[in-house]
C-alpha cells in the first residue's frame, strides 16, 4: 500500500469520530515528518510527543522495530532510517551536557 | 522570594533534607494538566505534560488525554476524593484502535474450548437471568498506572497517578458460568477475547488468559453493572471481565469469547507484554506462563494515593493540615495507613474510612497542627494485612509496572 492509500486509510478511520480531534496533534516540521504518517494507520501520533523527550535514537530504532516487528506495521525498510532519525532529531533525548 | 529563603532555611536545618533535593522545582503556580510533580511524585515526562490536555470523550467527563487513538484517558486527582470513582469520571485504556459499539441485542457471549465439555452460548438476558447476581466493589488499576514516573522514563503511555478506578460491579460468577459450559480435568487457562479488533489484519489481538483456579475463584465476575449503571462504552459495555485483586489489564472489556484451555495461551499480549522479571515483586506465580525468562504481572502491590494537598500548597499557620486519601491492594485489606509531617522521620496512624470490602479503595484521613512556619514533607504510607508496605525506593522494571513508591508532598506552612 502506499504511503497516500494510508493517509487516506487513516483520515477514513477518523471520520465522524470523537477521535477526529487528533487532527489537532502537531508533529514538529522537519525532514522524514511525510514518513510518519505511517504510524497513523494504527495509532493518534500524540503517542510519540508523549515518550519524549527520554529515548535516544537506539531507543526510538526499538520502538520502530517493534511496531514492525511485533504490530506489524507496513513500513517500508527503506524508510525505516528515515523515521527514526526524524523522531530522534525532534523527539530525542536531549544530549548530555 | 519568602518562598526561596524559607525554604532554604528549612533546608539547612532539617535532617531528612535529602528528601526535598528529589523535589525538583516547585511549580505551585503553574496549572500544568495533570502534573504528577505536584501530587508529589516524580515529574511526567516534558513532551507528555506539553501534549496531554483536558478533553471530554462522549458520555465523559472532561479527563487527562493521553492519546486519542486508541482513546487513553486518565481520571483527574480529585474523582479520587470519594471511594467510588463515577463512571463518567473512570479511566480509559485501549491497546487497539478498532473498538465497535455494541448492540446489546446482538451482543453473544461463547463459552467453550478445548478443555470444556460443551459449548455454551449466551445473550445478555441470559447472563443477567440465568445467574445469580453478585456485587462486589474492587479496584481497577492499569499494570502502568504511574509509569510516567518511572526514572528512567521507559517508553508506552506515560500514565500519571490516574490510571485506576474503584466502582461497583455487578455481574454473572465466572465459575458460575464455566460450570454450564463443564470444565475438563486438565484444564490450565481460561482465554478470554473482547469485540475490539487491530486496524490491521497482521497485528495481534487482544487476548488474556487466567490460571484455571483464579478464573474459578468466587469473586471473578462476568460484569454487566458499574455503579449501578451499563457500562459505559469506554469501560467496556455491555460486559467486561472483573478480576479483582489482579491488575486491569486481565479485565477485558467488551467480553465474547470465554476458553477453557489445556495449554498455554501463547499470544504477544502474554507472553511478551506485560511481564516482569522473576521474582522482583511479592506477588502470585502464573505457573503455565513461566515458559520465559521472565514472567506475567499478576496481582497488584499495595498503594495509597494523597489526594487533599498539592505540592507548593500553602497552609496558613495555626490551620491543620488535611491529609486525606484511598488506600488499596491486591485483596488482603488494609491494615492501616500511616502518615508523616517530617519527611518520614515519625509516622502517626490516619483514620481508615469506612471498608467497603477488601478489594476496595479504603479512605484514609490524617490531620496534623500547624506551629511554626516553614517548609514539610508530608507522606502516606499503606500497609496491606499481607504485611506488605509501600517502598521507599522504585523498583524498576523495563515495561514501568507496579510503580508504589511513597508520594513526598512538599507543603508551606505561612
Amino acid at each position: 500500500m502506499s504511503l497516500r492509500t494510508f493517509a487516506a486509510l487513516a483520515a477514513l478511520a477518523l471520520a465522524g469520530s470523537a477521535a477526529a480531534q487528533e487532527n489537532k496533534v502537531v508533529l514538529k516540521d522537519g525532514p522524514g515528518r511525510d514518513k510518519v504518517q505511517y504510524c497513523m494507520a494504527c495509532h493518534s501520533v500524540d503517542y510519540i510527543q508523549m515518550n519524549s523527550r527520554f529515548l535516544d535514537k537506539a531507543g526510538w530504532t526499538g520502538s520502530v522495530n517493534k511496531m514492525i516487528n511485533v504490530f506489524a506495521a507496513p513500513i517500508p525498510k527503506e524508510d525505516v532510517d528515515a523515521i527514526v532519525t526524524y523522531l530522534s532529531t525532534n523527539y530525542g533525548k536531549p544530549a548530555e551536557k | 522570594m519568602e518562598n526561596n529563603s524559607s525554604r532554604r532555611k528549612f533546608l539547612l536545618n532539617t535532617a531528612g533534607a535529602g528528601a526535598l533535593a528529589t523535589l525538583g522545582p516547585v511549580r505551585s503556580w503553574a496549572a500544568t494538566v495533570g502534573s504528577s510533580g505536584e501530587l508529589g511524585f516524580a515529574e511526567l515526562p516534558d513532551g507528555t505534560l506539553a501534549e496531554q490536555m483536558l478533553y471530554a470523550l462522549p458520555g465523559k467527563v472532561p479527563l487527562i488525554k493521553k492519546t486519542f487513538r486508541p482513546p487513553n484517558f486518565e481520571t483527574p486527582v480529585q474523582y479520587f476524593r470519594t471511594p467510588i470513582t463515577p463512571n463518567k469520571a473512570f479511566f480509559v485504556r485501549w491497546h487497539l484502535a478498532g473498538i465497535p459499539q455494541v448492540d446489546a441485542k446482538k451482543w453473544r457471549l461463547s463459552v467453550g474450548g478445548d478443555s470444556a465439555e460443551r459449548e455454551v452460548i449466551l445473550t445478555l438476558d441470559q447472563l443477567r437471568k440465568n445467574f445469580n447476581p453478585v456485587e462486589i466493589t474492587a479496584v481497577c488499576q492499569c499494570s502502568g498506572n504511574r509509569r510516567g514516573l518511572f526514572e528512567p522514563h521507559v517508553a508506552g503511555v506515560e500514565w500519571g497517578a490516574g490510571a485506576m478506578g474503584n466502582a461497583r460491579w455487578r455481574g454473572a460468577r465466572l465459575k458460575d458460568i464455566l460450570a454450564k459450559a463443564g470444565v475438563k480435568a486438565g484444564a490450565v487457562e481460561v482465554i478470554f477475547d473482547g469485540a475490539d479488533t487491530p486496524p490491521l489484519e497482521k497485528t495481534p489481538d487482544f487476548v488474556k488468559s487466567l490460571p484455571v483456579a483464579v478464573a474459578q475463584d468466587e469473586n471473578v465476575l462476568v460484569a454487566y453493572e458499574m455503579n449501578g449503571a451499563p457500562l459505559p462504552h469506554f469501560n467496556g459495555y455491555p460486559v467486561r471481565l472483573i478480576v479483582p485483586g489482579w491488575t486491569g489489564t486481565y479485565w477485558v472489556k467488551q467480553l465474547v469469547s470465554v476458553k477453557v484451555s489445556s495449554q498455554p495461551e501463547k499470544n504477544f499480549w502474554m507472553s511478551t507484554a506485560y511481564r516482569l522479571p522473576r521474582g522482583k515483586f511479592n506477588t502470585p506465580t502464573f505457573e503455565s506462563q513461566l515458559y520465559s525468562a521472565n514472567e506475567p504481572i499478576s496481582a497488584q502491590v499495595v498503594n495509597s494515593l494523597m489526594t487533599s494537598l498539592r505540592t507548593g500548597q500553602r497552609i496558613p499557620r495555626g490551620k491543620p493540615i488535611d491529609v486525606k486519601g484511598v488506600a488499596w491492594d491486591r485483596g488482603t485489606g488494609i491494615a492501616k495507613v500511616e502518615v508523616s509531617v517530617d519527611s518520614g522521620a515519625r509516622w502517626e496512624e490516619a483514620k481508615l474510612g469506612k471498608d467497603l470490602g477488601r478489594f476496595s479503595f479504603r479512605e484514609f484521613s490524617f490531620s496534623a497542627p500547624t506551629k511554626e512556619p516553614g517548609s514539610l514533607v508530608v507522606m502516606a504510607r499503606a500497609t496491606a494485612k499481607s504485611g506488605e508496605t509501600q517502598v521507599e525506593k522504585l523498583i524498576f522494571n523495563p515495561a514501568g509496572y507496579h510503580h508504589n513508591v511513597i508520594q513526598r508532598i512538599y507543603v508551606e506552612v505561612v
